[in-house]
């Protein structure tokens, strides 16, 4: 009886803790899985400064570089430190504007930013179009933290009709 | 007050009684040297970052600006500081923009400037100032650092190279006519040529 009483004991016990240490292994290997994506904090601990990144250079070549789908919009080939874009002045538009770029040879903004939002052309760039950075950004000379999977529709379309030939 | 400014001429026109020519003559040396040092001392001293930032509207407006900008730091660490690019080097140039730097006494002392607002709504006026002094010396004060004929173009960027190559080396334009704006913020640029 005495035996009986101790193997239940025994058997409750492990019952309770084992679920628990289940839990505790299980937690540990999921913050792994979660960390091994490489963070800006790169796994420093979290009373530990880490040392801060190098900062990239922005890439100033002047070539176009390509959309990586239909609508995106172009991004920026050079660097526009100290560019102004605020209430009274918009430095992009000191090249890119209808009126400057035969002096400056730069590609001029696209029509669309001269519409209102009800397709009505305007004089002036659209307030909604006006602050430049909000769509258009510089490329930073850096490796990407993680790596891009995107694959635009032409290459799936490709994909698809060639799977369809064979 | 008439009598005393006569005695003084009087006195002033009659030949030394007491003093001999040489003690007049080294005297006036010695005095010499000290006004003029004293003068240009000071002046110098009117010529530091200091001196133009102990006036809360340099400090606040246009100090805090620059502090962003390349010219305030940078990779060398090589800066220029406010009087580099507002108070030309060349001495008669240097009296020349002092004596009009009263104005700015003047506008010290009535606070024409002494808040932000009044600061922004003058910033127009103030930047056409200086664009007006670089174009008129051809950008005098940027050539004392950036030499035209050492600039290396193929370490420039294509686009200025280009124009550095071609406006540039024509004289077509002058350094102030592209990069305004380049230690501060830019006032309404409404009208100006190239915006």
């Amino acid at each position: 009886m005495k035996n009986l009483n101790l193997a239940v004991i025994a058997s409750l016990l492990v019952l309770t803790v084992s679920p628990v240490l289940y839990s505790l292994s299980a937690n540990a290997a999921d913050k792994e899985t979660v960390n091994s994506v490489a963070t800006l904090r790169d796994h420093t601990p979290i009373m530990v400064q880490r040392e801060p990144n190098a900062i990239p250079k922005v890439i100033n070549k002047d070539i176009k570089q390509g959309r990586n789908y239909p609508m995106q919009p172009p991004v920026i080939p050079h660097t526009i430190r100290g560019y102004e874009v605020n209430k009274t002045n918009n430095k992009c538009m000191s090249c890119h504007s209808r009126h400057r770029t035969e002096k400056s040879q730069a590609p001029m903004v696209s029509v669309t930013h001269y519409m209102d939002r009800d397709g009505n052309f305007l004089a002036e760039m659209s307030p909604r179009r006006y602050f430049c950075n909000q769509c258009h950004v510089t490329q930073l000379d850096a490796k990407p933290l993680v790596e891009n999977t995107f694959t635009d529709m032409h290459s799936l379309m490709k994909e698809k009709s060639k799977a369809e030939k064979h | 007050m008439k009598n005393i400014i006569i005695l003084g001429w009087q006195t002033l026109k009659k030949p030394s009684a007491y003093y001999s020519l040489g003690a007049l003559v080294i005297g006036g040396f010695i005095a010499g040297i000290i006004f003029w040092g004293g003068f240009n001392t000071a002046l110098e001293v009117t010529n530091t970052e200091e001196f133009c930032i102990s006036c809360h509207e340099m400090e606040d407006n246009v100090y805090e600006e620059m502090k962003t900008t390349i010219h305030f730091t940078n990779r060398s660490g090589v800066r220029a500081t406010c009087p580099d690019c507002h108070v030309p080097h060349n001495w008669t140039d240097k009296i020349a923009r002092k004596m009009q730097a009263s104005k700015e006494v003047w506008g010290m002392i009535f606070g024409t400037i002494d808040t932000r607002e009044k600061f922004l709504a003058h910033r127009r006026g103030l930047a056409e100032n200086e664009w007006r002094r670089l174009k008129a010396n051809d950008s005098l004060e940027c050539r004392n650092c950036h030499n035209f004929d050492y600039m290396d173009f193929t370490e420039q960027s294509e686009r200025a190279s280009y124009q550095h190559s071609t406006a540039l080396a024509d004289g077509e334009k002058t350094c102030i006519d592209c990069h305004k704006g380049i230690a501060h913020q830019l006032p309404d640029m409404k009208g100006v040529e190239g915006w």
